[in-house]
């Protein structure tokens, strides 16, 4: 069996996988990757079932020592360079690594998150159905130290077939599609929403990404709304008019007015958003 | 009969139902949950509202059709209702006495209306493990405290708005502390982890500290 021994974490190292949805009632979000599209193809590409858990990287950083026999492994998302042993092999690609070589990823210079897929998946033990870390309910595996040994699992499907993928796309400004609601009536102009040009914060983590710009005034800033069932991709709007998009480990329940939700297929750039890129809305209807 | 609910948009993958009130949305999602319709995801239930995922494939259209036509009471529910949860308080909380003054009652007669309503789980958020009641005695309606505090320590037993809760670990909090339990509403070792999942009966019993 092969394991990966972490020699450098990055700032930031979980195991994520798509997540534990069902559990909403009893306070437990679906959480997962936030770069759900990423961590899918990393998956395809190393032959494992889309859902197999990998390792989600704050900006790079990574290295990991393979320990007792070879592993073949592909990093997806923000690229970034990608060595093994002595050979650069960069993202997006599918390579092999034997024991005893380590494998570094180095800075990502655009995006914010890189996932490392292994074939066989990061078997970790399973908390609710799901190996992924939840930020806010401080559920799953923690976050990755120094020295952990994360076993490789039993290749599941049919070994690669492609050696190299398409890179993403990350544009300069982050372009997100929103449906107009459910509480867009609660602020006096919704339309400030995709007029104005966001700037992403550095308050920005799994939980959501807070938006800088002109603030979004609320009709009746005491109004209390009950609390609500909150989403991946919903924009609430604090009571300091500040706009906030939902990202994996959102609360399961929120008491601000979401006043627009992005598309489903535009969520996924979010998690790839940096503190300082701008940011743009733009309507769309829903189906 | 009841009319329909109201369906708002959230996003292309979603949508919040309106029901106007905790017990309405409680019963909306217990006649949901006894028949899942095709094409439900996952359900959110929440205060007044219900947020209601589709799968990626689903035909909006025929789902939110199949949603308004859901009626509470109208379906038998599957399971029957899961037993009441006993959990022992020692009332000595430090807001016992502003939920006194801002109630009316005595601190007495704060103890004796927690503990002798029955209160259901509505809806969980917040925390792991932790439930939304709702149901108890309406005299026991009071606001957040003014001031959150940055740590609450769990077992800790409040009171907010319509709602009481029992923290289910140390964490920052503003609901109006009465009491204290030993009782462990979260554990991950125990299946299921949650004590209190929706629609469970709860109810309150003092005991000495």
């Amino acid at each position: 069996m092969s394991l990966l021994r972490v020699l450098r974490t990055g700032p930031l190292t979980l195991v994520e996988d798509l997540g534990r949805p069902g559990h909403a009632a009893i306070g437990v979000g679906r959480s997962g990757a936030a770069d759900r599209g990423a961590l899918r193809l990393a998956n395809r590409a190393v032959g494992n079932p889309e859902g197999a858990a990998a390792l989600e990287v704050l900006l790079g950083g990574l290295e990991l020592e393979v320990v007792g026999g070879p592993v073949t492994l592909c990093v997806s998302g923000a690229p970034v360079p990608v060595r093994v042993g002595e050979r650069d092999v960069g993202s997006s690609y599918v390579a092999r690594a034997r024991a005893g070589e380590v494998v570094r990823l180095g800075v990502a210079p655009r995006g914010l998150r890189s996932y490392v897929a292994v074939r066989g998946g990061i078997d970790v033990p399973a908390v609710l159905g799901s190996r992924s870390r939840d930020v806010l309910a401080g559920l799953g595996p923690e976050p990755l130290a120094v020295g952990d040994e994360l076993p490789v699992g039993d290749p599941a499907g049919e070994p690669p077939v492609a050696d190299l993928l398409v890179p993403p796309r990350l544009p300069e400004v982050v372009g997100l599609r929103v449906v107009r609601g459910p509480r867009d009536d609660w602020l006096v102009d919704a339309d400030a929403l995709t007029s104005t040009a966001w700037t992403v914060s550095d308050e920005s983590d799994r939980v959501g990404i807070r938006l800088l710009g002109a603030p979004l005034a609320h009709r009746d800033a005491d109004r209390q709304l009950p609390s609500e069932g909150a989403w991946r991709g919903a924009v609430q709007v604090s009571p300091s008019g500040a706009p906030v998009v939902f990202l994996a480990d959102h609360p399961v329940t929120g008491g601000y007015p979401v006043a627009a939700v992005v598309v489903d297929a535009d969520v996924d750039l979010v998690a790839q958003a940096r503190p300082g890129q701008a940011l743009r809305f733009g309507w769309v209807k829903g189906r | 009969m009841s009319e329909a609910p109201t369906l708002l948009p959230y996003g292309d993958r979603a949508v919040l139902v309106e029901l106007g009130s905790t017990e309405r949305a409680l019963a909306w999602v217990d006649a949901l949950e006894a028949d899942r319709p095709a094409g439900v995801a996952d359900v959110v239930p929440a205060a007044e509202t219900v947020l209601v995922v589709l799968t990626a494939d689903a035909p909006a259209d025929r789902v939110r059709e199949v949603l308004r036509a859901v009626r509470p009471g109208a379906a038998r529910p599957r399971r029957p209702s899961p037993a009441a949860v006993e959990i022992p308080v020692v009332y000595d909380g430090p807001d016992l006495a502003e939920v006194a003054t801002r109630t009316g009652l005595d601190e007495a007669a704060v103890v004796a209306a927690h503990a002798g309503s029955t209160w259901r789980v509505a809806f969980g958020g917040f925390a792991p493990g932790f439930g939304y009641l709702v149901g108890g005695d309406p005299r026991l309606h009071v606001p957040r405290r003014d001031r959150s505090r940055t740590s609450v320590p769990a077992g800790a037993v409040g009171l907010a708005g319509e709602f009481s809760g029992v923290y289910p670990r140390a964490s920052p909090g503003g609901w109006q502390l009465i009491g204290r339990t030993e009782v462990r509403l979260w554990d991950l070792d125990r299946d299921p982890p949650a004590l209190l999942g929706r629609g469970v009966e709860v109810r309150f019993v003092a005991v000495g500290p």
